[in-house]
């Protein structure tokens, strides 16, 4: 059953990151590092949510640690994480050759294409409280879901033009599946060049599994997540107020508008909002409410992002 | 005459629109050519679909269009001449219509005096047509989902365009679309072909040429394709046969244009898992086939359609990295199943006040009590009528049935709702008429599903049903044309099949049931009552197959009673044939417009008949013919023999075209009128119970 892995050395985890990032950047992407608030997912990051916005062709790839608190399992379970890696590439517009690409990506980390079985499934991506959506695939290796393809349609409710393609890898699983390893915890992260030792994935990230698991289930304090919620919430309605404001202010007062402030603000609602949800302290009813709150928040983020970009270009023609 | 080509590359199209957007181009592409007169309305065609293409293929169509004439009718006389010379009105009408001034004509019509013309319209190339046509019908394809693409957004597709085809002949046909314009090139399978460009020389090389590049371009032979190699690889595992799955064969035919199958294992510790859970994760999760041994039991092993064809050491590669994924996949799902056994159902009761079934209507702890009461008030009928049913077994189903909505195995396979709490309610010692009922509830889930196996899971998912039905209505939430977004219709129909297919007949009636489900409101009764009937209507076309006139005619004389509906509109199929059937039918048809036509300008009838009236022989013989007949007629009828008793019906056949050769309804006395009438009317009366026959469809 070793087969795959002694054809040929399996990519360890931080090979595979660079490889896919070395292919992007030869692809004319630019490398941003990890967004530095908590994400559920690599689309939240301002790289990808605001820069779909707006006519301005982008090309950017990077890896985001995406939290997701209710996917926690203590470490216990093989295959779910409280928090995992996706590599995020951004193409606006997308090449023609996206899916060719695409697939050219998946040689470079070593999947010979001809000895496996990849399907593009029909997969539609939505994210309701960014007002966010798009069309695609999920991509099927083996049987396996190693991929999210989508055409970004909407962001922030707003029809884009130019159209965004979005490539998201599920880097534990593609590095599962490489070195062939039945549990996350047992992939190989690195290989020390003069020993040979082994550091493993379960070495590098058990213990924030286990803790962050105990955490958001277990010790997070629900009463100060509810005011942390609520503050966050104050401070970003805040800036969004000022924000109708932008065609009173001058251009250097404009462009130093935190809409990027606002927007982190927006984020650390949500991210609360998920600790309170895996908490189980949020009740049906209250849940439709405060996914309100906070698509108030993102949406109306998304909304000022794009006029303040929309002022600065009318500003510089005059 | 030429063959004509037309295929569109597309990146990968969802699996479950393939076909339906095959079916279109074809129609479409056709229709047009039809229009534009360059096909006969019985040309050859083709059609051909992968999930990166849509292909359209018509044996002959003219290179040409025959030049068309057209009448055309101008501005009137008066307007067009002022004082013998021609106006610009003239002028502009001559242009249109494409000839000289001189050679304008009048028509006399009603109005008046008119110019008119006789407009030669030149055939085009066909080449310049189909450039200009197509696009049109590629842009109205219907896709459920569509996307935009390119920059300024000029046009919506299911998926982005990669290239097109188009050859009329041998020559190229310029259509444009998508930001390309067709040619004579075309793409293999994307892996085991690669980019290579394929050039086509005619139209009638594209399923070879496709072939060469390891594509199947014809849904059908695909299809037949993954049939036999199932068949085949299943063989390879000696007494192993592929659970039939039509729907799954279906997707896997869209999601491949080179298949081929493997078989995979997997550990035989897992078969302790339900089959249900083992074998929604293989089908709805995996799209894997389930395999089971000579007793139809789970197997461990599955298949898997692949879009790709390798060797034995490749397929090992691939039948490894799908088992390594099945066996994740189980992992979790017994990791729910073990962690949901925490909280028993009982126990999960009060979590449901915190799930909501629909805001307006309260949770479903709430519809869990509704549903109960609902019921239990259907059990106390069919209880009284002799019906078998254990009635705390149903209620204690009826407590229990949504719970497993807060367990973490439905939330994670949400189409298992209801097979999970059976499962758990048999796990946790309930009664099998407990666990069974609410394993059921659901059911039926489609026209094509079965009903629940007992009388408690049939009064459940009525119930169920009913109890959502009615509260929907109750907040105007109705279906209305196309829309029916809390699928009313489907609950309704499984009401309709429950009552009409329940292995134990359960004695209970539409009206009944939208009663018990409507409490005092009496309008809302009316309504969900009537939302019922027409469910019933649709289900004797649809799932009975029953003819529209026969349905009418059976409804017209009961909706109520869904069993009895469905045995009266089979006997009125199976004795319509005859002719005897035909003319008392047709008679009746006569009967009836003769009554109304009497209703209609106020002439008496009788209101019975008075046989000393009777003059006639005929009359005579009809009256006393009938009303034998009715006698036995009846009988049969509560025997609910309804084929004799239409048979009966349709001897009376001599009596009733005696009758009307001979006698003359409308009679000039008044009192022999009103009486033939009042026999008339009472045959009507006496042989209406099983079907309204004046609404069935006779020849001449």
């Amino acid at each position: 059953m070793q087969a795959i892995g002694e054809k040929k050395a399996a990519l360890t985890f931080q090979e595979l990151l660079f490889t896919l990032q070395r292919f992007w950047a030869d692809q004319g992407c630019v490398l941003q590092q990890p967004y530095d608030v908590e994400v559920g997912a690599g689309t939240m990051s301002p790289d990808t949510f605001l820069r779909v916005l707006g006519p301005k062709p982008v090309r950017i790839a990077y890896a985001q640690p995406s939290r997701r608190p209710a996917d926690g399992r203590y470490g216990e379970n093989p295959n779910r994480l409280f928090r995992h890696t996706q590599l995020q590439v951004i193409l606006k517009p997308p090449p023609v050759r996206i899916q060719e690409l695409y697939l050219e990506s998946l040689t470079a980390i070593g999947i010979d294409l001809r000895e496996h079985d990849i399907k593009f499934e029909e997969d539609n991506w939505e994210w309701p409280v960014g007002g966010a959506w798009g069309v695609g695939w999920q991509v099927m290796l083996d049987g396996l879901e190693i991929t999210q393809f989508t055409y970004f349609q909407q962001c922030g409710g707003m029809d884009l033009d130019p159209i965004c393609g979005e490539i998201t890898y599920g880097l534990e699983r593609i590095a599962g599946f490489l070195q062939d390893v039945d549990s996350i915890y047992d992939i190989v992260w690195a290989v020390e060049p003069d020993t040979g030792r082994k550091v493993t994935y379960g070495e590098m990230r058990l213990a924030e599994e286990e803790q962050f698991s105990a955490y958001s289930f277990d010790y997070a304090d629900v009463t100060k997540l509810w005011e942390h919620l609520s503050l966050y919430e104050a401070e970003c309605l805040n800036l969004l107020e000022q924000a109708k404001t932008f065609e009173e202010m001058d251009a250097l007062k404009l462009k130093r508008f935190p809409v990027l402030g606002a927007y982190e603000l927006a984020l650390k609602c949500s991210h609360v909002f998920n600790l309170l949800d895996a908490r189980g302290a949020i009740s049906v009813t209250e849940r439709v409410g405060v996914m309100a709150r906070i698509r108030t928040l993102v949406v109306g983020v998304a909304k000022i992002y794009a006029a303040q970009g929309q002022q600065i270009s009318e500003l510089a023609k005059k | 005459m030429a063959e004509f080509l037309f295929e569109i590359g597309l990146e990968e199209i969802p699996a479950r629109m393939i076909a339906g957007a095959e079916a279109e181009l074809e129609r479409r592409v056709v229709a047009m050519l039809e229009r534009e007169r360059l096909v006969s309305d019985d040309v050859a065609t083709r059609s051909f679909a992968t999930p990166r293409r849509l292909a359209v293929w018509v044996a002959d169509v003219a290179e040409h269009q025959e030049d068309a004439t057209e009448d055309l009718v101008g501005p009137s006389v008066k307007v067009a001449y002022k004082d013998g010379v021609p106006t610009a009105a003239a002028a502009a009408f001559a242009k249109k219509a494409g000839v000289a001034v001189e050679s304008l004509k009048t028509v006399t019509t009603p109005k008046g005096e008119y110019l008119a013309a006789i407009s030669i319209r030149q055939g085009r190339d066909a080449s310049e047509v189909i450039a200009a046509e197509l696009p049109k019908e590629l842009a109205g394809i219907y896709w459920a989902k569509n996307m935009y693409w390119r920059a300024g957004r000029p046009e919506r597709f299911v998926r982005p365009v990669r290239w097109m085809v188009a050859l009329l002949g041998m020559k190229p046909v310029k259509v444009g679309f998508g930001g390309y314009e067709a040619g004579d090139v075309t793409y293999g399978h994307r892996v085991l072909f690669g980019e290579e460009p394929i050039r086509l020389k005619s139209p009638g090389e594209y399923e070879q040429a496709l072939e060469k590049s390891f594509v199947v371009a014809d849904v059908e032979v695909r299809r037949q394709r993954i049939r036999k190699a199932l068949d085949k690889v299943t063989r390879t595992v000696p007494d192993l046969r592929w659970r039939e799955d039509e729907a799954l064969v279906e997707t896997v035919t869209q999601l491949t244009e080179w298949p081929s199958v493997v078989l995979g294992g997997f550990e035989a510790e897992y078969l302790t898992l339900p089959e249900e859970v083992l074998v929604t994760v293989m089908r709805d999760h995996q799209k894997y086939f389930a395999v089971e041994d000579k007793e139809r039991k789970l197997a461990p092993y599955f298949l898997a359609v692949l879009n790709t064809q390798t060797d034995e050491a490749g397929l090992e590669v691939i039948r490894h990295g799908n088992e390594r994924v099945l066996r994740a996949r189980f992992n979790d799902a017994r990791f729910f199943w073990e962690f949901d056994q925490r909280i028993s159902l009982k126990d999960r009761g009060e979590l449901l006040k915190n799930v909501t079934f629909q805001k307006d209507l309260g949770s479903y702890a709430a519809k869990t009590e509704r549903v109960r009461k609902l019921a239990s008030g259907l059990a106390g009928l069919v209880l009284a009528r002799g019906c078998e049913l254990n009635p705390v077994a149903l209620d204690e189903a009826a407590l229990l049935a949504k719970t497993d909505l807060t367990s973490e195995l439905v939330k994670e396979f949400t189409e298992l709702q209801g097979v999970v709490g059976g499962l758990y309610a048999r796990a946790q010692g309930f009664s099998a008429a407990t666990a069974d009922a609410i394993y059921d509830q659901y059911k039926p889930v489609s026209m094509e599903d079965s009903v629940p196996r007992t009388a408690e899971g049939a009064v459940l998912a009525i119930a169920d049903k009913a109890d959502t039905i009615a509260g929907m209505f109750g907040l105007g939430m109705e279906p209305t044309g196309s829309k029916d977004p809390f699928a009313l219709r489907r609950a309704a129909n499984g009401i309709v099949k429950i009552l009409a297919e329940t292995a134990v007949a359960l004695p209970l009636t539409l009206a009944e049931v939208a009663a018990a489900a409507c409490g005092q409101n009496e309008a809302l009764a009316a309504k969900v009552r009537s939302f019922l009937a027409e469910r019933l209507e649709f289900y004797l076309r649809e799932a009975r197959g029953q003819a529209y006139d026969v349905v009418k005619a059976v409804l017209a004389a009961g909706a109520e009673d869904v069993l009895d509906a469905v045995a009266r509109a089979e006997a009125v199929t199976a004795v319509r044939g005859s002719d005897d059937f035909a003319a008392v039918s047709a008679a009746f048809k006569r009967m009836k417009n003769i009554l109304s036509q009497a209703g209609d300008k106020g002439v008496a009838v009788g209101t019975r008949v008075d046989d000393l009236l009777l003059s006639e022989a005929t009359e005579k013989a009809l009256s006393e013919r009938s009303a034998e007949l009715a006698g036995q007629v009846a009988t049969l009828r509560a025997e609910k023999n309804y084929t004799a008793a239409l048979e009966s019906i349709a001897t009376l056949r001599p009596q009733v075209d005696a009758f009307f050769d001979a006698v003359m309804v409308m009679a000039p006395e008044a009192e022999v009128r009103a009486n033939r009438l009042a026999l008339l009317d009472r045959v009507l009366g006496d042989f209406s119970g099983i079907a309204d026959f004046s609404e069935i469809v006779t020849a001449g």
